[in-house]
């Protein structure tokens, strides 16, 4: 039975593989961009499959919420916005396939791409069979991270850093969205029974498998990324279906604290842990698991805010008949 | 032993399903007998493979998750079919007439 699986796996693997570089061509070469962003929710559905292949279930999770789902709709959004400003231009203002280029730079161009990748090819194989990693030294100090799935330990307590430098980014791209522009006033046409049964209907479940997520990466795959992101879809979902909040009074400072909720009390809590006489961002093994419990929880929520502001695309703008 | 016989046919069912399905999507004339071949016959396939997968579950909470998944399948597709001929009729796109 091993015998029949060996052979089985690897074509599957290489049909995985090959698929993915058609798609990876067919977004980079595809004229039309709807097309472009079709192939590349494709692409990013197979690559979360190969991360699957690869025992990486939670690389496959946040690129499937975030890599395929959620970039793949900002893209979509910012396609139709961009429509909306051509409609005035002449025709044919898609991209045009950069043509200009003339044979000898083409044939330079070429000839760079393979050695780089016969370079790339060479450096891959010449490593060592078994790279060894830092697994080991994971495992050793998983017990004193407060959570039994390394992937989360790595994430939340070992590199912390990285985790707080990417909640800053998310935090930086919103500003830099939101002082580029306000956001459009979305042309929403009545969503119809179906699309409002279906929010109505799918939002509880969204809700609960989020906050599933967020609660099983401590010892299983899954945490705050994945969660924020879905949280992040049901909004989107709430967007598209007409029902923002822009009359409430959520867009102002409340929405401001959401977003920088998770930034400020992860900072808060390395600077709190420099007081009490440890080094920035080291827990201490006895509170290390509620600490993480709580920087997750609070990133979740600024996750998904963020995400889905950036999927609102602008400076929240309110409706001026309050 | 039994069980096995069974999960083996019903995935091969299943997977006949959304071969049948995708060759609807490649072959139909237009979008709306398009929507039709893919929803339709993609649901009863994952029906078909989550039944055969459910056979070899090892517990109660794993064949409540795959069925979760099939019923949320069910409502997104039958919704995202919905919305894409709405958005279709709504550019006028004409069905097609044999």
């Amino acid at each position: 039975m091993e015998a029949m699986i060996q052979p089985l796996g690897l074509a599957l693997d290489g049909l995985l593989a090959l698929t993915l570089l058609w798609l990876a061509w067919r977004v980079l070469a595809s004229a039309d961009l709807f097309k472009s962003i079709v192939f590349f929710i494709a692409f990013g559905l197979v690559m979360a499959l190969i991360w699957v292949r690869l025992g990486a279930p939670d690389v496959a999770l946040a690129e499937a919420a975030i890599g395929a789902g959620l970039t793949g709709a900002l893209f979509l959004a910012a396609l139709s916005r961009l429509r909306q400003g051509e409609e005035g231009m002449a025709n044919g203002t898609h991209l045009r396939r950069a043509n200009g280029l003339r044979f000898g730079a083409q044939a330079a161009l070429i000839g760079l791409l393979i050695a780089l990748f016969l370079a790339l090819g060479f450096a891959l194989l010449s490593l060592q069979n078994e790279a060894p990693g830092l697994s080991r030294e994971v495992a050793d100090m998983l017990p004193a991270s407060g959570v039994s799935n390394p992937v989360t330990a790595v994430l939340l307590n070992f590199r912390a850093y990285d985790t707080l430098l990417e909640m800053g980014v998310l935090l930086l791209a919103v500003i830099a969205a939101w002082s580029l522009s306000a956001a459009p006033k979305e042309a929403v046409d009545a969503p119809g029974p179906v699309l409002g049964g279906f929010v109505r209907l799918l939002l509880p479940p969204m809700i609960l498998v989020s906050s599933y997520l967020l609660w099983v990466g401590a010892y299983a795959p899954g945490g705050a990324f994945q969660a924020g992101a879905v949280l992040a879809a049901a909004a989107v979902l709430l967007l598209l279906s007409g029902r923002s909040p822009r009359a409430s009074g959520w867009l102002g400072w409340p929405l401001r604290v959401i977003l920088s909720l998770g930034l400020a009390v992860f900072i808060a809590i390395g600077l709190a842990l420099t007081f009490a006489g440890r080094l920035f961002l080291d827990y201490p093994p006895d509170e290390a698991g509620n600490i993480i419990l709580v920087i997750e929880v609070v990133a979740t929520v600024s996750i998904g805010a963020t995400l889905a502001a950036l999927f609102a695309g602008g400076r929240p703008q309110q409706d001026k008949r309050e | 032993m039994l069980s096995q016989i069974a999960t083996i046919l019903l995935l091969l069912a299943g997977a006949a399903f959304f071969l049948a399905g995708t060759l609807g999507l490649l072959r139909f004339p237009d979008v709306y007998t398009r929507l039709h071949a893919l929803t339709k016959a993609d649901n009863v396939g994952l029906g078909l493979i989550v039944l055969g997968l459910a056979l070899q579950a090892e517990s109660w909470t794993a064949i409540g998750k795959m069925t979760l998944i099939w019923l949320l399948v069910l409502i997104a597709s039958a919704t995202g079919a919905h919305l894409v001929a709405q958005g279709a009729l709504r550019k006028k796109i004409r069905s097609w007439k044999p």
